[in-house]
């Protein structure tokens, strides 16, 4: 049984027919991405799956229990976290403040702690900077306190909305090294990307999402030597 | 002397055209004429006169820093540039007054608001505003060159004289009071009783006259607040506190509480009855202002409609205990859990609706709900229940015991308490789970509920707080005018509410304090601001966005956030007034 199972959902932002009938599945411990270009509909299926949106049709299942019923908090409770796109850290709050409040849902103090001690082993930086305020971090910076944020509630799964966005190639890198360091202590991820190359380099499998519509569904390596998916989201010719 | 970007002589003669601007408005809606009988230095000056001449002041100075760095001669003829300009402008309104009946369009250019301006000399005094104008502007721009400490010290010395100055007559009809209380004090106390005696004569005779300091202690009272302000600004700045306290830390914190505490309880004897009458008033805000901060300082929920649950509770509380209306006739203390009960519920019920608004929809409907329940209560329709506009009259008092509490002390000591219950749970409101709940709610919606947060429980327990507090403040205050009437809860309540918010500070607690003491008892101590009283708001409220948007008494992190590495706010970047989160 998949840990995060999508089942043929239709999303509507009212007349507009986002998302037309996606189906994906996550498995424990694997690293899945969904990749396609602007406008496809990846943010909608993420939102759709935290229920922030309804979905008119189909279902999404975590560890086989259907989400519907949930409203967008409960799912956090359920092991579910997002790194929306954008980054959207508390930016009038310090970086500590905005780790703690990626904890709101565990009430146990030492906990708090111990993740905390977590996600600034992951990103010493973060650590330096606990105290500023979190609007004056860089790009960069924002990315890894939006990523710890998310950590510090212990998800079992892990939605990521483009981390790469508006990063220069090196920070891309150490971001997408230390997803894989969070994949390898234990957490599933379902990874956004338009840098379909990064991502693919990383991830086990990969969707490729086109207006509201799944096109392709293989393993990574199958997907980069895929010669749609290298025209249309790899650049080769 | 060629400057690349600005030129010091236009920014001069700009200063000076704004500061005469201002002077003239201060002229022609009266309040020089009606603060021209009070005296700052006895025989020196009166406060009218620094209303028309402090522009200038303040222009220069500004101007002197703007044009910074300047050779010191450049720095002065600007000001004296900007000085000479001001005075003109308004020598104009004088020249232009005897030529045309200004009167017929502004009812304060009287031949008394030339006069003053003319320093009673007629059209040659025109000569003297022009030579004071033009001391202004230099003085203004001369002591920017100062060292900034120095500055510093001189400019908190100055307004301190204005203050001390201004305050004349409250210092003595305090100092007054005390002398009749020690004719009470028993044979044991009488050194006490000589003590305060000759203090009272000391203050009234030595250090003021009739009206205003004499000159000679205003002189003195410069030098020593200057000087106690230059020893102040050279000390090492402490270093915050972080971690747990130590012992003595610990002793210190706990005896300063002690003494504010002491010296609340101990106010309306100190003050005396004239007071406690403007006490009750700030305590009325103080509460209010704590409910609002949460709803709109914590949770970031801009409500201009809070009168409603003042209102709310006020009236629940008529219809409770009033015999008139004669339906319930409990006693205060009865009523009281019904009422406040009454202003949750109404909290809620106005919540629900505005869940999914935000910024200025959630402000226009919520100032739409506190018309409509102003409305309600003036109705014809519930007249048989609320009274219309007779509002309700006998209203149950309070009591403990058989002791009706009806005077205004008593009714101090009940807002005393009633403001330690609600400041202690806003407090600890504040650092609780709910507390964090609401700061993610204020800073983004969206990502706080993908943190787990409950936003609908989040918010709807902002308005039930913050509504249960305005509604408390609102059975208080029926019990202490004994009747409530519609025209009471007009939104200039929720205005005022807001403005003490955001003086103080966003989201500060002591800010609440700070705030309502500034904004509701300076105008009552003041009887000549009363009449100025909006427009004295108006212009604190632009004085503050421009220079301390953060309040003045912020909560730690706005100051850190607005004032990072104690540098200046960047110029030019509107300063985050209230927060709205987008819509
Ligand atoms: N709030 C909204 N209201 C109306 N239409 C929307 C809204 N949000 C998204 N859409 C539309 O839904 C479609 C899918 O949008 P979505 O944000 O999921 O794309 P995306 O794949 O995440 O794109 P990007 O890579 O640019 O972030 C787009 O056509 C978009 O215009
Ligand atoms: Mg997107």
């Amino acid at each position: 049984m998949a840990l995060l199972e999508v089942e043929n959902i239709h999303s509507y932002y009212g007349n507009i027919h986002a998302l037309k009938g996606v189906s994906l599945s996550v498995d424990k411990g694997e690293i899945v991405t969904l990749i396609g270009g602007n406008g496809a509909g990846k943010s909608t299926t993420l939102r759709t799956i935290t229920g922030i949106m309804k979905p008119h049709e189909g279902h999404v299942r975590l560890e086989g229990n259907d989400l519907a019923p949930f409203k967008p908090h409960e799912i956090v409770y359920k092991g579910v976290a997002m790194v929306p796109e954008g980054r959207r850290i508390f930016a009038r709050l310090s970086v500590a403040e905005n780790l703690e409040m990626g904890a709101y849902t565990l009430t146990n103090k030492s906990k708090l702690n111990q993740n905390m001690e977590r996600v600034y082993k992951l990103f010493p930086r973060l650590k330096e900077r606990r105290s500023q305020v979190a609007g004056t971090l860089s790009g960069g910076e924002q990315q890894m306190l939006a990523t710890g944020r998310a950590l510090m509630a212990d998800p079992t799964v892990l939605l990521m909305d483009e981390p790469s966005m508006g990063l220069a190639p090196v920070l891309v890198e150490l971001i997408f090294d230390t997803i894989q360091q969070i994949n390898k202590e234990g957490t599933t991820i379902l990874l956004v990307e338009q840098n379909a190359l990064m991502a693919l380099s990383i991830a086990h499998r990969g969707y490729v999402l086109q207006t509201g519509e799944i096109v392709i569904s293989d393993t990574a390596e199958n997907l980069k030597q895929n010669v749609t998916v290298q025209k249309a989201y790899l650049g080769m010719e | 002397m060629h400057t690349k970007s600005i030129s010091p002589w236009k920014e001069a003669v700009q200063a000076g055209l704004i500061a005469g601007a201002i002077a003239v408005l201060l002229n022609l809606v009266g309040m020089t004429t009606a603060f021209s009988g009070r005296y700052i230095v006895s025989g020196w000056f009166t406060m009218g006169q620094v209303l028309f001449l402090v522009p200038m002041f303040i222009l220069a100075y500004t101007t002197a820093r703007k044009i910074a760095p300047q050779p010191a001669m450049h720095t002065a003829l600007a000001g004296l540039v900007c000085g000479v300009i001001g005075s003109a402008v308004q020598a104009g309104l004088v020249l232009l007054g005897q030529v045309v009946n200004l009167r017929a369009m502004f009812i304060n250019a009287s031949p008394q608001l030339f006069e003053i301006l003319t320093f009673g000399r007629d059209l040659p005094g025109l000569l003297l505003l022009l030579l004071a104008g033009s001391i202004m502007g230099v003085v203004g721009a001369v002591i920017f060159l100062l060292p900034e400490r120095l500055a510093k010290s001189v400019l908190q010395a100055l307004l301190w004289i204005l203050l001390l100055g201004l305050l004349r007559d409250l210092v003595s009809t305090v100092t007054a009071q005390w002398v009749i209380k020690t004719k009470a004090f028993p044979d044991w106390l009488g050194w006490a009783g000589v003590l305060i005696t000759s203090l009272s004569t000391f203050i009234n005779k030595t250090i003021y006259s009739a009206s205003g300091l004499k000159p000679l202690s205003a002189i003195v009272l410069f030098l020593l607040v200057g000087a106690w302000a230059y020893w102040r600004y050279g000390r090492p700045k402490r270093a915050r506190i972080t971690g747990p306290l130590t012992r003595r830390q610990q002793t210190q914190r706990v005896l300063g509480l002690g003494g504010i505490a002491l010296l609340f309880i101990l106010l309306p004897s100190i003050l005396g009855i004239f007071f406690a009458e403007i006490l009750d008033n700030v305590g009325l805000y103080i509460l209010m202002g704590l409910g609002l901060n949460i709803v709109v300082g914590f949770a970031g929920l801009l409500d201009l409609g809070y009168v409603a649950f003042y209102a709310i509770g006020a009236y629940a509380m008529g219809v409770l205990t009033s015999p008139e209306l004669g339906f319930f006739n409990l006693t205060f203390w009865e009523a009281l859990p019904f009422a406040l009960l009454a202003t949750v519920i109404a909290g809620v019920i106005l919540g629900l609706p505005i869940l999914k608004m935000r910024g200025d929809y959630l402000a226009i409907v919520t100032l739409g709900f506190g018309e409509i329940v102003r409305l309600l209560a003036l109705s014809d329709w519930l007249r048989p229940w609320l009274g219309g506009t007779q509002g309700i009259q006998r209203i149950g008092q309070p009591t403990i015991g058989s002791i009706i509490l009806d005077s205004q002390q008593d009714l101090y000591y009940l807002f005393l308490a009633a403001i330690g219950i609600v400041a202690f749970i806003a407090w600890r409101l504040k650092d609780s789970r709910i507390g964090r709940a609401w700061m993610a709610i204020r800073e983004d919606e969206d990502v706080a509920m993908a943190m787990g947060i409950n936003h609908v429980a989040t918010k709807l327990l902002a308005f039930a707080t913050g509504a249960l507090f305005s509604g408390l403040a609102g059975t208080i205050f029926a019990a202490k005018l004994h009747s409530v009437y519609p025209h009471s809860m007009n939104f200039l309540v929720s205005i005022n509410v807001l403005s003490l918010i955001i003086i103080g500070g966003m989201g500060s607690i002591p800010g609440v304090f700070v705030g309502a003491f500034v904004l509701i008892a300076a105008p009552d101590l003041l009887r000549e601001f009363a009449e100025y009283r909006y427009l004295a708001y108006g212009a604190l409220l632009v004085a503050m966005m421009l220079t301390r948007p953060e309040g003045l008494w912020p909560e730690e992190r706005r100051r850190l956030e607005l004032h990072e590495e104690e540098g200046e706010v960047p110029l030019g970047e509107p300063p985050p007034v209230l927060n709205t989160p987008g819509g």
